[in-house]
C-alpha cells in the first residue's frame, strides 16, 4: 500500500507509475441526476474531458470525485487539485459522485478495488487528478491554438480564460469545452511547481456548505422512490442466536405494513413509511434458539486476554536482545492497558436502498466499498459485479463503519428486496439502537508493557505484548495478515519511532470471540498510541526526565514526528508554567506524538481536574504534517474534530456486553461529546513540499494520551484504562 | 386525516395520530431536510420549530402538532436571523458530514431570536442537545457569535 511517486509526473510517467490506469472518457453523464450527491448541476451540454472531468457550455466544471463524502471535505479537496492544474475558475467548480467501476476509478493504494479509506482520498489523487487536470488544460489550449491559428505554447490559461495576449484574444472554457474535448490526449504534459499553485495551499471554501446548511443535501435516508418500502429489522439479540420461528400477525395488523419476511439476519418487516415499520418491527413476536450463542460479557473477555498477555504471542517486530536488557537493567517499569470495543455511532445510522431492475441491480448508499459491495449484491442476486450500479450519495458520518468488509447492512438491503422477490425498491433503515447493537465494532484490547532502564539511566529496552482480534483475517484484506500478525492490530506499536536498542513487540490474535470487529476511525493506532505515549510518560516520569526532551532525544531518526512535537510543545507554550486552576482544583498539561497514514500529528492537552475527578479539557495544541496541505482550513477542521471525536472516547466510549447482549442501544448509555465538554482547539501546520499524506484520521490517536499524560501529570496516576473513570481520580 | 400548518402552509396528512412528526414531515410531506438520529430527543437532529420553540420532532406526536405552526430548515431563510445562521455556517466552513447540521442551525435560530449576544454560557444552555459526531462544535459557536455580530450591524445599518 505505497504510495507511488508521482510527483510533478508527465502523463506518460503517469500511465505507467498507477498500473495503466487509465483517464478513461466517460462523455454521457451515467446516472440519473436527482439521484445522486452532486453539487450544482449544470443544464447546458456537457463535453467528457476524462474520467474526472467535464466541462459544460455554460463554463461549469464538473470533478468526477472516486471517492466518498462522509464529511472529510474529499468533494472540495479532490476539485482544488484538479482545478489547480486546470487553471479553473473555482467558482465555476462542481463535483459529482463518480460510479462504482474500479477500472476507472479505484484506490490507486489498493490496487484493483474502489473505495475509500485509510485517509487515502487526497494522498492516491494528488498526482492522478493533477494529471487530469493539465492535460484537460493542455487540450483546452491546443484547441484554442487551432482555433485562433497561433501557437500553443503563446497561449496562457488563468480561472478558466484561455488567453492568447499578442493578438488580444479570450475564451473561455465553455466556448472551447466542444472543440478541446475531440483533442487529443497529450502524452507529455509539464504539471505547475508547487511555487505557482494558486487554489492548493490556500483556502477553498468547501463545496458542500450550501447545501449542507439549508436540507437539500440528499443523504441515503433522505432518497424516495416511486413504490419503496421501508424496511426496518429485528435482529438476533445475541452473536450467533438462530431463529426457530416467528409470529407477525400483531405486526401486519400495524396500519402501513405491506410485508414480512425473513432473512438471514432477522425478520424484516416492510411498510409505507418508517414509523409504520418500526412499528410493525416491535409488534413481531420472535423466538430464537440460544443454545449456541455467545453469552460472553466483555469483563470475562478482557479477563480471557489478560491471561493470555501472561504468555508469549507471535513476535510482530524485534530489535536487538529485549531479554537481555530486562536481565540487565537496573530498573523496569511496567503497565497495563485496557480498551473497550466502540461503535462507529455516525449521526446518520446505516440505511441502504436496494432496486432490482432489468440490468441487475441499482444501490442508493452512502458508499465507501465499492468494489466489495459490488461482489457481495451481486453474490446475493447471483448477478455479476458489474451489473450492480451504485449510487454514491452523502454519508452522515462513517469513521470506518460504511468499509464494511462483509457488506453487513448493504447484503441485507438486498436480502430484503431479494425476499420480496424484487417487487418493490427497499430503504433498509437501522433505527440507532440497530446501528448500535450491530457489531462491527473496534476491537476491545489489552496492552502489557515493559521498559527496561540500564545502570547508565538509559532506556534499553521494551517489550509490548498486544491481545486483541483481527480486523483482517477472513476479509478481502487478508493479505496484510503476514505470518499470523495482522498488521492493523499493531501499527504504531510495531514501528514504534523511539530509538530504542532492544525492542520485542508481539501478539495474541483470539480467535474464539465471535463480537464482529471492524476500523474505527486511526483503526490500530486507536490503542497504538494510547498504549505506547502514556507508557513512555511512565518512563520519562521514572527516569525523572521532561516527556518532550525525552522524546527529541529517542527521535534523530524521524525529523517529522521531532518538528511536530517541537511546534507543538513551542504553540503550547510548553517552557513556561502552566496556569493554576480555581482552588480546589487540579491541573496538568500532557504530550503525545504519533504517526499514522503516513502523516505526523502532535497535541498538547491542557486539563483541569475538579476534586471529584470530573475531568474538563481545557486547550488542545496541535501539530501537523501531512505533506501539502491542499486545503489547509479543511485540515483544521479535520484536526479539530477529529479531538472532538477522540475526547468522546476517551471520556465516555465504551461498548459493554453483558452475557452476550450489548447493553447501549442510544446516546444516553454512549454518549457522544457535546458542545459544553469541547476543548479550545488550535491546529499549526507544518509547511511542507511532500506530496499530501491523510488527514481524515491522523488527528484522532494523539488526543487521549495527551489528555491521560495531563491527567498524569496533574494527579501521578496514568489511566491504564479507557474510557477514563472519574472515581479514580478523585482529590 | 390531521392538518398542519408547516413552513406557512396547510397540510392534511393521513397517518396514524402516535405519529412523531418527524416521521410525517420526512416520510409524508416529504421535507427530508429534518433528520432522525436517535428517536428518543438525545441528539437534535430532528430539531425544528414549532410556535418558534425549538422542539425534538423525533418525539413529538403530530397529534399534538396540530394547527400549530411548524418550521423546518426549509424555511429557515425566510427569517433574518436564518439567512445570517446560513451566511455564517457557509463562511466559517462550519459542516462535516452535514447530517446533524439542519438542528444545530434550527437550534441556533432559535437561540438568536430570543438573545441577540449570546454569550458561551448562554450557546452551551441552547445547544447542547444537539450533538455532532464530526465533533463541529468550535465552529458551531464561532458562527454563531459572528451571526450575532452580523445581526447586530444590520440593525445599525
Ligand atoms: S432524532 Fe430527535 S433528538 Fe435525536
Ligand atoms: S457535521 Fe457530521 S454529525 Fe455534525
Amino acid at each position: 500500500m505505497n504510495a507511488p511517486a508521482i510527483e510533478n509526473l508527465s502523463r506518460r510517467g503517469f500511465l505507467q507509475g498507477v498500473g495503466g490506469l487509465t483517464l478513461g472518457f466517460c462523455i454521457s453523464a451515467p446516472f440519473a441526476p436527482a439521484a445522486l450527491a452532486r453539487i450544482g448541476v449544470s443544464p447546458a451540454p456537457t463535453f467528457g474531458f476524462n474520467a474526472f472531468l467535464r466541462i459544460a457550455s455554460d463554463d461549469s466544471v464538473t470533478v468526477i470525485s472516486k471517492h466518498l463524502e462522509m464529511g472529510q471535505g474529499t468533494y472540495t479537496g479532490l476539485a482544488t487539485i484538479l482545478a489547480e492544474e486546470l487553471d479553473a475558475d473555482w467558482k465555476t467548480v462542481r463535483v459529482e459522485g463518480a460510479p462504482a467501476d474500479a477500472s476507472r476509478y479505484n484506490n490507486l493504494f489498493w490496487g484493483p478495488a474502489q473505495g475509500t479509506g485509510g485517509s487515502t482520498a487526497i494522498a492516491n489523487s494528488w498526482g492522478q487528478l493533477r494529471a487530469a487536470g493539465a492535460t484537460a488544460r493542455a487540450m483546452l489550449v491546443a484547441a484554442a491554438a487551432k482555433r485562433w491559428q497561433v501557437p500553443g505554447a503563446e497561449i496562457t490559461v488563468r480561472e478558466g480564460v484561455v488567453s492568447h495576449a499578442a493578438s488580444k484574444r479570450k475564451a473561455r472554457f465553455g466556448e472551447l469545452a466542444e472543440a478541446a474535448a475531440q483533442e487529443k490526449l497529450l502524452i507529455d504534459v509539464a504539471l505547475k511547481k508547487p511555487a505557482d499553485f494558486r487554489l492548493v495551499g490556500r483556502h477553498a471554501r468547501r463545496l458542500d456548505s450550501a447545501d449542507k446548511v439549508n436540507g437539500k443535501a440528499l443523504f441515503t435516508q433522505d432518497v424516495q422512490l416511486p413504490g419503496m418500502l421501508v424496511a426496518v429489522v429485528a435482529h438476533a439479540p445475541r452473536y450467533g442466536a438462530v431463529l426457530r420461528g416467528f409470529d407477525a400477525a400483531a405486526a401486519k395488523r400495524v396500519k402501513g405494513v405491506v410485508e414480512v419476511v425473513q432473512i438471514p439476519s432477522g425478520v424484516a418487516v416492510l411498510a409505507a413509511d418508517t414509523w409504520s415499520a418500526k412499528k410493525g418491527r416491535d409488534a413481531l413476536k420472535l423466538d430464537w434458539d440460544e443454545a449456541r450463542a455467545f453469552k460472553l460479557g466483555t469483563d470475562e473477555i478482557l479477563a480471557k486476554y489478560k491471561e493470555l498477555a501472561k504468555t508469549p504471542g507471535l513476535v510482530a517486530h524485534t530489535a536487538g536482545d529485549a531479554d537481555a536488557a530486562f536481565a540487565k537493567a537496573a530498573k523496569v517499569i511496567r503497565a497495563g492497558f485496557d480498551f473497550p470495543y466502540l461503535a462507529h455511532a455516525a449521526m446518520e445510522p446505516m440505511n441502504c436502498v436496494v432496486k432490482r431492475t432489468a440490468e441487475g441491480c441499482e444501490v442508493w448508499n452512502g458508499e465507501q466499498l465499492h468494489t466489495g459491495d459490488q461482489y457481495a449484491l451481486a453474490g446475493v442476486f447471483g448477478i455479476k459485479a458489474e451489473q450492480v450500479k451504485i449510487n454514491m450519495l452523502y454519508a452522515g458520518g462513517s469513521f470506518g463503519r460504511r468499509a464494511n468488509t462483509k457488506s453487513d447492512y448493504v447484503v441485507e438491503a438486498a436480502n430484503i428486496v431479494k425476499a420480496i422477490d424484487g417487487r418493490a425498491p427497499v430503504k433498509l433503515v437501522w433505527l440507532r439502537e440497530d446501528d448500535m447493537r450491530g457489531g462491527y465494532y473496534r476491537p476491545l484490547f489489552h496492552h502489557a508493557l515493559e521498559a527496561a532502564i540500564d545502570a547508565e539511566g538509559r532506556l534499553a529496552g521494551w517489550r509490548h505484548r498486544l491481545v486483541g482480534q483481527s480486523i483482517l483475517k477472513g476479509s478481502p484484506f487478508e493479505g496484510m495478515v503476514k505470518n499470523g500478525i495482522d498488521a492493523v492490530s499493531v501499527e504504531g506499536a510495531a514501528n514504534l519511532p523511539y530509538a530504542i536498542p532492544n525492542m520485542r513487540v508481539d501478539l495474541h490474535t483470539p480467535e474464539d470471540i465471535p463480537v464482529p470487529v471492524l476500523w474505527w476511525r486511526s483503526v490500530g493506532s486507536s490503542h497504538t498510541a494510547y498504549s505506547t505515549e502514556v507508557f513512555l510518560d511512565q518512563v520519562a516520569k521514572a527516569m525523572g526526565k521532561d516527556p518532550v526532551a525525552l522524546r527529541l532525544d529517542l527521535l534523530g531518526k524521524h525529523p517529522r514526528h521531532a518538528a511536530v512535537l517541537r511546534l507543538a510543545a513551542e504553540k503550547a507554550g510548553w517552557d513556561k508554567p502552566l496556569a493554576a486552576g480555581k482552588p480546589g482544583t487540579r491541573r496538568g498539561r500532557g504530550v503525545a506524538v504519533h504517526e499514522s497514514f503516513r502523516s505526523c500529528v502532535a497535541q498538547v492537552a491542557e486539563v483541569t481536574l475538579a476534586a471529584d475527578g470530573t475531568i474538563k479539557v481545557d486547550r488542545v495544541v496541535c501539530a501537523v504534517d501531512c505533506g501539502i496541505a491542499v486545503n489547509p482550513d479543511n485540515v483544521r477542521s479535520q484536526v479539530e474534530g477529529a479531538v472532538g471525536f477522540a475526547l468522546s472516547a476517551a471520556l465516555y466510549g465504551e461498548i459493554a456486553l453483558k452475557d452476550g447482549v450489548v447493553t447501549a442501544g442510544n446516546f444516553d448509555a454512549y454518549p457522544i461529546l457535546r458542545i459544553n465538554e469541547m476543548p479550545r482547539v488550535e491546529v499549526h501546520i507544518l509547511p511542507s513540499q511532500a506530496n499530501p499524506t491523510g488527514i481524515g484520521e491522523p488527528g484522532v490517536p494523539p488526543l487521549a494520551p495527551a489528555v491521560a499524560n495531563a491527567i498524569g501529570a496533574a494527579t501521578g496516576r496514568f489511566p491504564g484504562r479507557l474510557p477514563f473513570r472519574s472515581e479514580e481520580l478523585k482529590a | 386525516m390531521i392538518s398542519l400548518k408547516v413552513n406557512g402552509k396547510s397540510r392534511q396528512i393521513d397517518v396514524a395520530p402516535d405519529t412523531p412528526l418527524l416521521w410525517a414531515l420526512r416520510d409524508t410531506l416529504q421535507l427530508t431536510g429534518t433528520k432522525y438520529g436517535c428517536g428518543q430527543a438525545l441528539c437534535g437532529a430532528c430539531t425544528v420549530h414549532v410556535d418558534g420553540v425549538p422542539t425534538r420532532a423525533c418525539v413529538t406526536p403530530v397529534s399534538a402538532v396540530a394547527g400549530r405552526s411548524i418550521s423546518t430548515i426549509e424555511a429557515v431563510d425566510a427569517g433574518k436571523v436564518g439567512r445570517a445562521v446560513q451566511e455564517a455556517w457557509r463562511r466559517l466552513d462550519v459542516v462535516q458530514c452535514g447530517y446533524c447540521q439542519s438542528g444545530q442551525i434550527m437550534s441556533a435560530v432559535a437561540l438568536l431570536t430570543t438573545n441577540r449576544k449570546p454569550s458561551d454560557a448562554d450557546i452551551d444552555n441552547a445547544m447542547s442537545g444537539n450533538l455532532c459526531r464530526c465533533a463541529t462544535y468550535q465552529r458551531i459557536r464561532a458562527a454563531i457569535h459572528e451571526a450575532a455580530r452580523n445581526l447586530a450591524k444590520e440593525k445599525q445599518a
